[in-house]
Formats: structure tokens, sequence, C-alpha cells
């Protein structure tokens, strides 16, 4: 007996054999075209930072921030069209599959392609040197902790909207300020200190800290455990809101 | 295929192992007579807008039962609160022998769902969207691709089984949906409007298919608008109208109780007033575009109206049909 949550990511699989080609280059290559780019280039005139090479200091940056742009982007149109025009959730709402399964599944999807591609970022920094703890390791459960945290929250909104232009205020308005903000390129103490909050406030910064501690060897800006239990608290307050999305979605 | 082992010669009320669901009912040496679909005083309400009213159903085993009525009769809210995706606002609901409200998804186990709007993959094979649904039901991969194998024959689609869904015509979808629907081998089979947006032929394709099923023992339960469809399809139907049931029976009886066996479609060249001149002949009812003349001998109705030197621009003696039964019960017609 499948599970119905198996049988639900099974079904997205299926679907992303027919276009992985399409995310391949977002996946894999576009993170390290980043550290070539801002990591070498930019890094040759910044010198070091804490102690360390810009490079080194950039990668853990960007290996949270491309598990938390791969987790947002994933749950924008791919959620909205499964209620709206492909339909997909309808059809599942029609068998034993739950709300929970449906939830389960997809966001278990989403967690195999952000594991594959921080994996596969991980053993590639690790050949430009830029790993420098044993630490590193846990690098990928820190990007799994950032996926789940945005991409519950905005696969509920995806799921209670009508219209995918919400989604270029997401990416404008959250996503890339998010972005921004979050001590991927440079440490949040060169903002203002009225600016700050907002990094705070950012599921990605939580797990920019967490990773950066992680292959670096330091210890993050708060204790680790503060920094775990935000990510949680968004994973939390996501699944119960998109829970609720869908129910309101799929029941009448 | 499985079904038709366990199932033949099981018309309705015919032996199936319903034992293991009814609990709360009586069974005798495995038997069950309860029925598949039992519903006492059913209204499902959107706001202020009542969709179903309080109606009554129960559906047996083996039978092919349809809902008819035109669009907002409240057949596809009835059928929607039937297949357990949309909760009954009050009244007594029992699908299976079992608590809608309670037992969800283990009755939407044993159904298969053919909806309205289609809801397939376009991305995946014919084939894939055929498997990854066997794979919601819990069946095993093997199974799966067994079952699979089967519908691709029984709708028909084995040359297209590799291809993608998008190109598929309407009919060859909606045979596609109609075989996932079958990909758990369920007890209730329930059909939206199964060929609304279909052309002439595919839509007797698909009847066809439906016919065999029906044979097969499967009882089928379906909402249409088409008349044809419903004599075609159904055992026992029920009318709805305002999401109220206005009447029900077989096809047959319904035109006995609420029509005569033969109808004439008069039109005339002009607008006078032709209707008071028919009076007597049978029932009139008098329509936009013609005049319809309900009589026991479709052709002495004919030789009336001419003998009173009436001259009707278009003569047509027709059976009697479930239109005629639906125009009797509401006054108005079932087109759009």
């Amino acid at each position: 007996m499948a599970h119905p949550t198996v049988a639900v990511l099974e079904r997205h699989l299926f679907l992303y054999r027919r276009l992985w080609r399409a995310s391949v280059f977002s996946s894999f290559v576009l993170p390290v075209l980043f550290l070539v780019s801002i990591g070498m280039g930019v890094g040759g005139h910044v010198g070091r930072i804490g102690g360390v090479d810009y490079l080194a200091w950039i990668v853990p940056g960007v290996m949270a921030s491309t598990a938390f742009q791969m987790a947002i982007g994933e749950s924008t149109y791919s959620v909205l069209g499964d209620f709206k025009w492909v339909r997909g959730y309808h059809a599942m709402r029609a068998t034993p599959v739950e709300i929970r399964d449906m939830l389960a599944g997809w966001l278990l999807y989403i967690l195999l392609r952000v594991e594959i591609a921080a994996v596969v970022f991980l053993g590639v920094t690790g050949l430009f040197g830029a790993l420098r703890s044993p630490w590193a390791v846990v690098t990928p459960l820190v990007a799994a902790l950032v996926a789940v945290a945005a991409a519950a929250p905005v696969t509920a909104f995806a799921a209670s909207i009508e219209h995918d232009s919400y989604f270029a205020l997401l990416f404008r308005f959250v996503m890339i300020p998010s972005t921004l903000f979050a001590g991927v390129f440079f440490p949040v103490e060169q903002l203002p200190a009225a600016v700050r909050p907002l990094a705070y406030v950012s599921p990605l910064w939580h797990g920019v800290e967490l990773s950066r501690a992680a292959t670096l060897g330091g210890a993050p800006p708060w204790p680790a455990a503060v920094h775990v239990a935000c990510l949680v608290v968004f994973a939390v307050v996501g699944l119960v809101w998109a829970r609720a999305a869908f129910r309101t979605r799929l029941q009448d | 295929m499985r079904a038709e082992g366990a199932r033949a010669g099981s018309g309705p009320g015919g032996v199936k192992p319903f034992a293991e669901l009814s609990q709360a009912s009586v069974t005798v040496a495995g038997v069950s007579e309860q029925p598949l679909i039992y519903a006492r005083g059913l209204v499902k309400r959107f706001g202020d807008f009542t969709a179903v009213d309080g109606i009554d159903l129960d559906v047996a085993a083996g039978e092919a039962f349809g809902f008819l009525g035109p669009n907002g009769a409240g057949k596809s809210s009835t059928m929607r609160m039937i297949s357990c995706v949309s909760m009954p606002t009050s009244g007594e609901l029992r699908i299976l022998g079992m608590d809608p409200v309670r037992d969800g998804s283990r009755i939407r186990g044993r159904l298969g769902v053919c909806p309205q709007l289609d809801n397939l993959d376009p991305d995946l094979s014919v084939r894939e969207n055929l498997t990854t649904y066997a794979r919601y039901f819990g069946l095993s991969r093997a199974e799966a691709r067994r079952r699979t194998e089967e519908l691709l024959d029984f709708a028909q689609l084995r040359e297209k089984a590799s291809g993608a869904v998008e190109p598929l015509s309407g009919g060859m979808k909606r045979r596609l949906t109609i075989a996932r629907a079958l990909v758990n081998d369920p007890d209730l089979v329930l059909l939206d409007e199964p060929t609304t947006g279909l052309d002439p032929q595919a839509r007797h394709l698909l009847w066809e298919r439906l016919f065999r099923l029906k044979q097969r023992g499967t009882t089928l339960v379906l909402t249409t608008h088409y008349m044809d469809e419903a004599e075609q399809l159904c055992d026992r139907l029920v009318v709805m109208d305002g999401g109220r049931i206005v009447a029900q029976g077989s096809p047959r009886s319904l035109i006995e109780t609420y029509s005569t066996p033969e109808v004439v479609e008069l039109r005339f060249p002009d607008e006078a007033d032709y209707a008071g001149k028919l009076e007597g002949i049978g029932r009139v009812d008098p329509l936009p575009d013609r005049i319809l003349l309900y009589a026991e001998d479709g052709d002495a109705a004919v030789a009336e109206v001419h003998r009173r030197g009436l001259a009707p621009s278009s003569v047509l003696v027709r059976r009697s049909s479930l239109e005629d039964v639906f125009l009797q019960l509401t006054g108005r017609t079932l087109v759009d």
C-alpha cells in the first residue's frame, strides 16, 4: 500500500521528469555563476571579511538564498495552477488523498529538489576551497529548514489568491528585499540599526547565519536554537495557513 | 478484468460483498440490501443561496441512476456531496453505508469520479495520468500498471498511451477521465455531465462505453441536461429543478405519467393565435417558435388539425421524450 503522501510526491516527480531541463540552470548553474561573479569578481575588491576571503564568506549565503528562492519560485505558479488551470488538487480531492497528504507530498517534493541542489552546491564550493569547518555538512539541513519556512507560507498564499499577478508583488516586495537584506552579500551590521529588523523577520537571514556559522566554524549572532526556532515558526504558521487555504479552496 | 469476473450477472440487487462496510446495516449471508446512496432531507446552501433544497434519494447497487435538469438545478451540488468533497448543510446522507463527514476518505477510496471539468495532468502522458491516479488509491506500482493497461483498452486509447494528454480531442480526454475514474475498481461511478461539450460521434462512443459498464453491473450515477442521454443510460432518474426533485421514475414511466405517447410539433407561417384553434385535440403547449400538441395518436391529431382547416408550415410527429416531461413539469425547456 502506497501512502497517499507518497503518491502525491510521485505525481510531482513524474511532472518534474518532464520539465526538469528548465530548472537545471536556476538550480545548479546560476548559484555557481553567482559565486564566480560576485565571490571572485566583487570579492577581489572587497578583500577579507570576518577573517575569511569574500568568496568563502558568501558561499553559505548563496546556498541558503538558492534554497529560499527555489522554494518560493516552486510554490507560486505550480500551486495556483493546480487549483485553477490543471485542477490537480481537485483530482486528488476525489480520492482518499487528504489535504495533509497534498501538503506533505508537495513539501517533500520541494525538499527533494532543494536538497539535491544544496548537496551539489556544497560539493562545488568544497572544490573552490570555501568550506572551513566540518560543520559544513549540516548546511543542507539548514537549506531544508529555509525551504520549508519559505515554501509553506508561499504555498498558502498561492492557494489563497485568484490571479497570478499577485506573484509579481510577492517577488518584488518580499523575495527580492529578503534576499538583499538578509546578510547574503554583506553583514547585516552594515545596515543602519533602523533597517536591521527587516533582516530579523526574514527567514532567509536566520538560514544564512546558521549556514555561515556551519561553513566557517563560528557562532551565529543569535543562539543557534533561536535561529532554528524562528525558521520553525515560519514553517508551522505557513503550514497552518496552507491547510486552511486548501480547505477553503477545495471544500465547496 | 477483475470487475467482470466478480460482477458478471449481478444486476440490480445482485450479489455484491458489502458485508465489510455495513456495520450498521443488517447483512444476510454477506449480502446487504442497503442502498449505495441514501439521502433524506439533503440540503446544500451557499450563503443565502440554496442549491439543494431537501431531497431524498435511494440508489441501489447495479442501478444506473440519473439526475436530469437544467443548469443551476442543483445536480452538480448533489453530486459533489455524494462524492464526499462537499459537506451537506443539513439532512442525512449515507454513501456505501458510511457517513461522508466521518469516513470521507474511506468512501472516496471506493468511488470513481468523473468531474464536469476535466482535471487531467496535461503535461503527463495518457499512461502516466492513469498510473499516478491509481497510486492515490494506494494501489501498488505493479497493480497500477496492470489496471492502466486494462483501462487503455477500455477507453480505446492504446495508440495514444505514450503521448501527452494536451493534444487529445475532447472525446478522448473524456474517455481518459472516465477510465481514470475506474482505476480503483469502484463500487459506485459518478459522472457529472459526461458528454457535455462533445460532438455527436464522440458522445455515442462514450454512451457505448458507459453502457458496457452498466451491463457489467457497475452502479452508475450521472447528471445530464440531455434528455436522450438520460433515456439511453438511466434505469431510473430524478428530474431536478430549483434544488428540488420534481419527479422521479424510469424514463418510460415518467413519459407515461407526464406526457402522452406521441407529440406533434407544429410550426405556423404567421404569429396568429393557433393555440386556441387547436383546443380539444390534445394538450397544447405554445412555445416561442412552435406549438406542441400532446396526443395518444399523432397521425390522428394531425388529421384533425387539417380537418379544422389549419395549414401549418411544418408538421413533425415524434415519440414523446423526457424533454416533454421536463416541459410539462416546469413549464420551461431544458435547452439553455
